[in-house]
């Protein structure tokens, strides 16, 4: 698990580094660009889609679907992030106790 | 506090989720890391989504380096700045020397909060038996929702993510848990490049 961890900080801020260091052009080429903000879109998607729908390998649809619901809606009115994720949390908890 | 509540819960030590705050400090490739192994993937898996999601940091670090000093030995300290908040908050400032303190200002209070937050959020789901029983499981998907909302503000993005959703639950049962979201992002690179020849 450590060197995971370490490997992937490492990375990332390797990848900071290099934006501040780089000669300006390699970055600057607009397939790069324009390609690089669609990154965390979809991966952000593809989480939410993983961590709400699955275990392990397996499709399931439980108490997650109903929280992502209300953290939908809470977004929607413009809540705080904390919010957001306590709303969740909590909704998938109290369903797990009814 | 969310993400140390999520890493602790998704098995993660307290000095792993600390090391991820303190030495990685950009919010979504650390939520991705622990949502990955939370999830049943590998943490390799979950490092390889970290460092794509890590990408963005990059061309922020590119819009910062003509207000930042880029070839001095401050450039490393100021690198593990460059995120969402001190770019935004660094670019909205009108001349250089506002912007360079609007930078470091956001920085290090956003590094003390945060590192803060996640050792109050992971000490107290010590505490806690069975993190299920709080609704845990439910905050990873909640905390990505949060994240890519400001994201969505045009019908591509939204087009693009409902389609990476859609891609990662049908690759979900054949592959091993993580590898779909690599898929996701080796697709929407190909997207991404064969869009901007046109």
């Amino acid at each position: 698990m450590w060197a995971g961890v370490l490997v992937a900080c490492a990375a990332c801020y390797a990848l900071k580094l290099a934006g501040l260091s780089l000669p300006a052009g390699v970055l600057q080429d607009t397939r790069v660009q324009r390609t690089i903000p669609l990154v965390p879109v979809a991966l952000l998607a593809a989480l939410i889609a993983t961590n709400t729908f699955s275990t392990g390998n397996h499709l399931v649809l439980d108490v997650r679907a109903a929280a992502i619901g209300v953290a939908v809606v809470a977004v929607l009115l413009r809540a705080p992030f904390l919010v957001v994720v306590a709303s969740a949390a909590a909704t998938a908890g109290l369903l797990r106790l009814l | 506090m969310s993400f140390g509540a999520i890493s602790t819960a998704a098995g993660l030590s307290l000095f792993q989720t600390s090391a991820l705050s303190a030495l990685m400090f950009t919010g979504a490739s650390q939520f991705a890391l622990v949502g990955v192994v939370g999830a049943g993937g590998s943490v390799w898996a979950g490092a390889a989504t970290a460092a794509l999601l890590g990408t963005r940091n990059a061309l922020y670090g590119l819009r910062l380096s003509s207000i930042l000093d880029r070839s001095g030995p401050r450039r490393l300290p100021a690198a593990h700045f460059v995120i969402d908040e001190t770019t935004a908050m660094a670019i909205a400032r009108e001349s250089p020397a506002e912007s360079r303190f609007a930078f470091w200002a956001t920085g290090v209070e956003l590094f003390i909060f945060w590192n803060l937050g996640t050792l109050a959020g992971a000490l107290a789901t010590h505490l806690v038996p069975d993190p299920k029983v709080l609704g845990l499981d439910a905050a990873p998907p909640a905390a990505f929702l949060a994240l890519l909302a400001p994201r969505l503000r045009a019908r591509e993005p939204m087009a693009i993510a409902l389609a990476a959703g859609l891609v990662t639950l049908v690759c979900l049962p054949f592959v091993p848990a993580g590898v779909p979201l690599l898929i996701v992002a080796v697709l929407v690179a190909v997207f991404g490049v064969m869009r901007s020849r046109r």
